[in-house]
């Protein structure tokens, strides 16, 4: 046991001897690796960062909330049957609420209307366009994951007498109101005016597709009074215990069903959507994008493997009277094998850990450069990326060392 | 035994030969060479007794290193016996012989075969490491090596920082190091102008009156002389072995 020990430091005194006494030939080596190791991890770093992204952007949508819809979140071929859905509306909440009072030990907490149409915000000078106009009730505090960052959201008396009032988020009241507080200050929508009584806190993108912070929120009715009574909305479900989701979805839909008093051969009229079932649309092409990353960058990787390969087929070549010798002075098989192996691994490790610090850097890079890109740099890349160097060095190395370890001493002691 | 008439041989002390370390009888060995067979050794027997000064001599060609090799558990015979110290070598795995190597042998190249990139303190441990010594208990028996053989202000010298004399004599306190059984040494003086070598042997000499076994080959007589026997070899066969002149 301490004579392993002895004889890997022994290998790796060698492996740094003959690493310093190659500098260029090593450096060369290990630039393959590096090349490979670099590609790979920010691959790596890219799909960590979409993902994570991802469940950020879900996470916004609410983990324990139930959308009730007219359209599906997936896609569906025969789009004409859902086309000729009633539309859902605001009255739908009411509805709900009664039906989840009446029901005991019911698995849904409340059901909050939401009417979003797209429009531009402006106040003086400054103008907004593309903006996520909300409308609905105070309950909506209930459901929202969203923060006040300032200010409050309307209270029940307001939302009902439907005020002229609005809470911008961040990106709406950055622009208009830049350096100073919007409270109070009039904001102009769809040539109407609302005093605002709040702000939200920063969210971000949406799957880099749209961004939360464009939104307004006003009370639904003073929005009713411009889009009409019979506008469409969704019904937002907040659901007791996120745990058991399933079970809260069919009790919707019988709520639901009940609502629309639907026959019990008639299909469902409408959809609950929920975030999980988006996951499970995109989970997929999340992991189709991994692999052919992975595989693409992995060939990058392989080439590097080769040169170790390469190297340390040269490096037993040109030593092998000194393999002789050391066969002669008492090295063991495994020995002159851990020898070659150690110094294969040690070229790959250089080539990973300066890679890895290449990857930081580029990711550190290219977060300030463009923050809307999805680069995250992690702790288990480092291990991954180690333990990968590690392994191409073993594989690569592991032919030319196996040959060394056989040579027959008679005949390495004579090579020339 | 005929009385010396050269006084030289005669006032060197022949020290009195202890157990049987090497046992060989009838070893042959044959090399294929495409279709053609080579018998380097012919069926040779030979005892080599601890405390013994040896000389294998014989023309080029006459299966010398062969028998070197086998000796030195480098190789193993084609057939034939081999016992080294009662332990029967003929038919060991290469990691046994390499245990062999190891704790019984030191081995003495004619191209000193140091490793270039280590000084000479290092390439004196180097036996050591594979005999799992820690690392403190090398450094001293190694440093004690060195001093032995005269270069104990030369450690941290590498090869290239050294004379071929200098380099043997590194290459003789490596084989020491680990208080082999007997010293094998093939043509040491041979890379060496003459004054060097003869200070090889003297070092020899000096090996040989502390106690250890040395066999040496060479095709130089006065190389040879050095020795208190001598085996002749001719063709893979012995032909003669016996005291010298
Ligand atoms: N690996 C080998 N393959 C084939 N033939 C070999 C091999 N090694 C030695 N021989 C042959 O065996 C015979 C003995 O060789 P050996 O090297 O033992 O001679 P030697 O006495 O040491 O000669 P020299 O004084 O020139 O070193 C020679 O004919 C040689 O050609
Ligand atoms: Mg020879």
């Amino acid at each position: 046991m301490t004579r392993l020990i002895y004889e890997f430091t022994e290998s790796f005194r060698i492996a740094f001897a003959q690493i310093r006494a190659n500098t260029m030939r090593s450096i060369l080596t290990a630039l393959g690796v590096i090349i490979g190791i670099v590609a790979v991890t920010l691959m790596g770093t890219a799909i960590n960062g979409i993902d994570i992204g991802f469940q950020q952007s879900l996470a916004m949508l609410g983990d324990d909330v139930l959308y009730v819809q007219k359209w599906p979140w997936h896609n569906v071929d025969d789009w004409w049957n859902y086309q000729n859905r009633p539309a859902i509306r605001t009255e739908i909440a009411d509805q709900l609420n009664r039906v989840i009072e009446q029901t005991p030990n019911s698995l849904l907490e409340i059901a909050v209307p939401v009417a979003g149409r797209n429009g531009s915000v402006k106040a003086g000078q400054n103008s907004v366009s593309g903006v996520m106009i909300f409308g609905t009730t105070a309950d909506y505090s209930r459901i929202t994951t969203t923060e006040i960052a300032e200010g409050r959201l309307f209270n029940e008396v307001e939302a009902n007498a439907g005020r002229q009032i609005a809470v911008l988020g961040s990106t709406v009241s950055e622009q208009l109101f830049p350096g100073r507080s919007p409270l109070d200050q009039i904001v102009d929508i769809r040539g109407q005016h609302f005093t605002v009584i709040g702000t939200l806190a920063k969210q971000g993108d949406f799957l880099g597709i749209f961004s939360f912070d464009n939104q307004v929120i006003v009370p639904l009715n003073a929005m009713r009074k411009y889009y009409g009574n019979r506008m469409g909305v969704d019904v937002r479900v907040k659901v007791r215990d996120k745990t058991k989701l399933t079970q809260a979805e069919d009790e919707l839909t019988g709520a639901m069903r009940r609502v629309r008093a639907q026959l019990p051969a008639e299909r469902d009229n409408f959809s609950i959507n929920e975030q999980q079932a988006f996951k499970e649309q995109l989970d997929p092409v999340k992991k189709g994008i991994a692999f052919a990353g992975l595989f693409i960058t992995g060939l990058a990787l392989f080439v590097g493997a080769i040169g170790i390969m390469n190297i340390t087929f040269v490096s037993v070549k040109e030593r092998t009277k000194e393999i002789g010798t050391r066969k002669a002075l008492g090295a063991r098989r495994f020995t002159i094998l851990l020898q070659f192996l150690i110094e294969a691994v040690s070229i790959s490790l250089i080539g990973g850990i300066v890679g890895l610090l290449l990857t930081y850097g580029l990711c550190m890079g290219i977060k300030t450069a463009m923050p809307a890109l999805p680069v995250e740099f992690s702790y288990g890349l480092v291990i991954i990326s180690m333990v990968v160097s590690i392994i191409t060095g073993i594989v690569s190395g592991f032919a030319p060392a196996w040959g060394a370890s056989r040579l027959d001493p008679v005949v390495a002691l004579r090579y020339e | 035994m005929i009385p010396p008439t050269v006084s030289r041989s005669a006032a060197r002390a022949v020290r009195p030969p202890g157990a049987l370390v090497i046992e060989i009888e009838g070893v042959t060995k044959l090399y294929k060479m495409g279709t053609e067979i080579i018998h380097a050794l012919r069926g040779v027997s030979l005892n080599i007794r601890r405390n013994e000064y040896l000389a294998i001599m014989g023309p080029s060609g006459s299966g010398k290193s062969t028998m070197m090799n086998m000796l030195g558990c480098l190789d193993t015979p084609t057939a034939g016996r081999y016992e080294f110290s009662g332990k029967n070598v003929a038919h060991m795995i290469d990691d046994e012989l390499a245990e062999i190597r190891n704790r019984e042998i030191g081995f003495v190249f004619q191209t000193f075969n140091l490793l270039p990139r280590s000084d000479a303190l290092h390439n004196v441990e180097l036996p050591l490491i594979y005999a799992g010594m820690s690392p403190h208990d090398r450094r001293e028996r190694a440093l004690l090596a060195l001093n032995n053989v005269g270069l104990g202000d030369r450690i941290h010298h590498r090869p290239n920082e050294l004379s071929g004399g200098q380099r043997q004599r590194v290459a003789i306190a490596r084989a020491l190091v680990n208080n082999p059984s007997i010293i094998l040494a093939d043509e040491p003086t041979g890379n060496l102008d003459s004054r060097t070598g003869e200070e090889i042997m003297a070092l020899f000499e000096q090996l040989y009156e502390q106690g250890n076994t040395i066999i040496v080959v060479t095709h130089e007589e006065d190389i040879a002389r050095h020795a208190r026997r001598v085996v002749r070899l001719r063709d893979g066969l012995i032909e003669s072995d016996g005291p010298i002149d």
